[in-house]
Parts: C-alpha cells; structure tokens; sequence
C-alpha cells in the first residue's frame, strides 16, 4: 500500500506495538475489572472463559500492562513534560471542545490535554500496580486494613482510569486522521498543521 | 447447594429482591463460654458431619489445635488465660462463622450466588459459585472465611444449614456434652441468655452478658460471656464488631456512583460528537499544503 511520501512520521512500530500491548491489556483489565465490581458487569466474566477465569487472568493481565507502561511511560516522558503555552491551551480547552479551535495557541508533539491525560494516567498505573498488589490473594497475604485500602483504591484508580480512556478514545475519533497514527505511524502534514503546528515545524523545519 | 427447604433472603452481586414471601423463624446458636470445658467435641462432630478432615498437625505447647481456621476446620476452641479479679481464667472460645445479619462477606463477594443469606439467618457459602478472589476475607469483620489452597473456593461455617433445613441442630450443638452450645429460635436463645447472665451474675460475674453485637445488625451465633464487658479477652474478639467503612465505601456507594460517571462519559462523547461534530482538518490548511506541493 502506497501512502503519501510527505506525510509525517509520527510514531515508529516499536511505540505503536508498545501503545497496543498496553491497550489490549488494558480493554481486557477494564472488561474483567468491571465485572468484579458491579453485579451489572459479571457477564462480561463469560468473554474469559468464565468467571473463575476471569479471576485468575486478571491479575497477569495487569502486570503485562503494568510492565508495557513503564516502558510507554519513559519513552513519552519527556515529550510531556508541561510548558506555559499548555496552560494557556487548557484554560481554552473549552472553546476546543465547543469546536472552536481558532485562536489555540500553538501546540507541539502533545497538546495540554494530552499532557494532562498522560500524567493523570501515569498516576493512576501507579496506583493500580500498587493496590492490585495487595489485593492478589494467590500470591500475597498482607495485612487486612492493607487490603481493604487496597481494594478501595483500585476500585476507585479503575473507575478514574477507564473514565480517561474513554476520553482519551474519544478524542482520537473526534479528531479526524488522528487514528492512523496509532495503526501505521503516519499523519498527513495537513492534519499536523492543524492540531499540532509546533511538532509540524519541527519536523518539516517549516 | 441452595436448599429448598430454606428461603432465601439475600444473595451475593445480586441487585434484585430475593424470596420475601415466608415469614421464616429466625435461627440463632447460643454458646456458653461459662459452660465450655473445651473437649473440642464441636470441632470433632464438625468436621465428622461436613465430612473434612483437616491435617492433624503439630503440637504448638498450647491447647489450640488446629491453630487457627482453615478450609478445613470451620470452628476451632481458643484458649485464652487471663487474670481477672486477682483469680486465673482460662476462657475457651468456640470460634467460627457468626452469621451477622448483615454479612460483610456477603456485600464484598463479587460472585451472584456464591453467599446467600437465609431467611433463618444462616449465611452460607455456595462453593460452586465461588470464583476464589478472597472479597469475603476483605469484608469480614471476623476474619473467619477461609480460602482452600486445593481448589482456592472460600469455606467457613455453614451453621449446618443442611441439618437446620431438616429440622436438626448443628453438629456441633449435638455433640457438646455440657449443653455449652444451645440451638435454637434467636428469640428462645436470648431468654436462654438472659437466665445464664442472672446466673452468672449472682455467682459474682458482675459483668456478665450476652454477646449479639449491634454493629452487625446482631448475629446468629452469640455468645454468653463472664466479662461481657471486655470481649477482647476472648481470644481478640471484638468489642463493636462492623463493616469496615472502606468496604462499605468500596462495595457500597462507589459501585452505583463509579457506575453512573463512566456512562455519564460514554454517552457524554456520543452527545459531543453527534451536536458538535468532527474534528476535521480545515479546507485552508488543506489548500496551503496543496499550493506548497505545486510550487
């Protein structure tokens, strides 16, 4: 498949398989999560084998994640790191979100939000990593309060987390072209002229 | 197994009402810590009935045997000695499952089925609904739910549900030979108390009294006690027994609040996206680049 030699590199294979394996881990925590939560969400045991299953899976499927992220998270890190020009784009982030994007200031690699989801995300990782830990009853005994503080947390990190996931999905198919970069690395120079002109000049030396 | 013969109240994940139409007796076992001379009968007959047979383990210098409860030992005697009014006690415990009527094991357990509250008051495990995740452990003020390390099902006292559906007592009431354990309508047992407690108090117990803490909406197994003012004596058991809040925060208010937020988010993005519309590269943008290209 040919695509347009101008477009820009935004990711490489290597990101993209890391942001997958973090996102599939991540779809089938959430999916298992849930349904040891809330009574509403149980069936959704059935799409691991069933809920014992489900049970036991989990917990893997965490350290998987845990382990893709720390390795998404130093590579990203300091692309993230926040400027005054993000605090400018978030206290207007609701003219962006009104769909009006006219008089954001100038973004580069990442804009504010995404910096802010970034590190929200990193928070919540952490605090996941740490109370699944606790809670993980087939490798671990800790102390009862420990667990019980365990299980509020991670109940409470999981809520937070899949709320910013959702968010973070959204806005990948709002904004249109955005999806591509995820699936083969590339984004038309027309689209990073409009969302992120500062990583455009950057790359195009424009 | 659910039992036909017993109505079921409350069940584990469970959002709608269950069986509410039988006015059922309320059950309760009464053990009289004064009357226990600690043969261990009840645990013999409990694991004889239920047919477990736990290991047979090894002499720690103390009575106790098992040390503690396990998969395979639902109740088990702690002996504790203590000195009160200047005289040497040795206080003897029958421990176990207490069936609080309102059950942390059963508001933690994420599995449909697998606690079920009887309207009798027994609260029973239904193994083979059991997904082994521990919750029960977490939300148990007590700390009596065992998880097997054979087949990682929890396992605790089932108050012999299925003798009490035929009309039987427990096992374990069966087989004291001192009528240390009493078995029988909750109410008949507290009048069984309250003559036990005149008793003891008139033998010098001042403090005695009965044990059927409140804090979890009272139990199915109380306990007669000398110093019914400190229960702590007893091998740790505690004074003002309750769910802890982190598990009624966690398994109470978070579950519809976390709920509702994520579908608030869902639907949220869907609205944004159908009123306000995509986000797509400006025609200007598109233009410049195509001059670009040209030149």
């Amino acid at each position: 498949m040919i695509r347009d030699p101008k477009d820009l590199k935004r990711y490489n294979a290597s990101e993209r398989a890391n942001h997958w394996v973090v996102g599939i881990s991540f779809i089938l925590l959430a999916l298992s999560g849930l349904a040891f939560f809330h009574p509403a969400f149980f069936p959704l045991t059935q799409l691991f084998g069933g809920p014992t299953w489900a049970r036991i899976i989990h917990p893997y499927l965490g350290v998987l994640m845990a382990l893709a992220f720390i390795v998404m998270f130093f590579r990203f890190k300091h692309l993230n790191k926040m400027t005054p020009a993000d605090k400018e784009w978030l206290s207007k982030a609701k003219n962006m979100v009104d769909g009006n994007d006219h008089d954001m200031p100038e973004q580069g690699k990442y804009n504010g939000g995404q910096k802010v989801m970034f590190w929200a995300l990193a928070v919540c990782m952490l605090l996941m990593m740490v109370s699944g830990l606790f809670i993980w009853r087939a490798w671990f005994g800790f102390d009862i309060t420990l667990v019980r503080m365990g299980a509020v947390v991670h109940a409470a990190a999981g809520a937070v987390m899949i709320g910013l996931i959702m968010v973070h999905v959204y806005a990948a198919i709002w904004v249109k072209g955005t999806i591509r970069a995820m699936w083969y690395g590339t984004v038309t120079r027309a689209w990073a002229k409009q969302h992120h002109r500062g990583w455009y000049r950057q790359v195009t030396g424009k | 197994m659910a039992l036909q013969s017993l109505d079921i109240k409350q069940r584990s994940a469970t959002t709608t009402p269950s069986t509410q139409v039988r006015q059922t007796v309320e059950i309760a076992k009464l053990i009289d810590v004064s009357a226990c001379i600690g043969c261990k009968a009840c645990q013999v007959a409990c694991s004889e009935w239920n047919d477990i047979r736990d290991e047979v383990g090894n002499c720690h210098g103390v009575y106790d045997n098992p040390m503690d409860l396990s998969a395979k030992s639902w109740t088990v005697m702690r002996y504790t000695e203590v000195e009160q009014n200047n005289k040497l006690e040795w206080l003897i415990r029958k421990d176990g499952c207490m069936h609080c009527a309102d059950p942390g094991c059963l508001k933690a357990c994420p599995a449909p089925g697998a606690i079920i509250q009887y309207s009798n008051g027994i609260v029973d495990f239904h193994q083979e609904n059991c997904i082994g995740c521990g919750y029960c452990v977490t939300g148990c003020p007590f700390n009596v739910p065992r998880i097997s390390k054979e087949d990682s099902k929890a396992y605790k006292c089932s108050l012999c549900s299925d003798r009490v559906a035929v009309n039987q007592a427990p096992a374990c009431a069966k087989a004291c030979p001192t009528g240390a354990i009493q078995f029988g309508s909750k109410e008949d047992m507290k009048d069984y108390a309250a003559k036990r407690v005149t008793d003891l108090k008139e033998r010098g117990y001042d403090q005695a009294g009965l044990y059927d803490p409140q804090g979890v909406g009272g139990t199915h197994v109380m306990y007669v006690l000398h110093h019914a003012d400190k229960p702590d004596l007893y091998a740790g058991l505690p004074a003002n027994p309750s769910i802890s809040p982190l598990v009624s925060l966690w398994k109470g208010v978070a579950k519809p609040l976390a709920t509702l937020a994520l579908a608030g988010v869902a639907l949220g993005s869907l609205f944004h996206y159908v009123t306000k519309g995509p986000n797509e590269v400006s025609k200007e943008i598109e233009d410049e680049i195509e001059k670009e290209d040209a030149k």
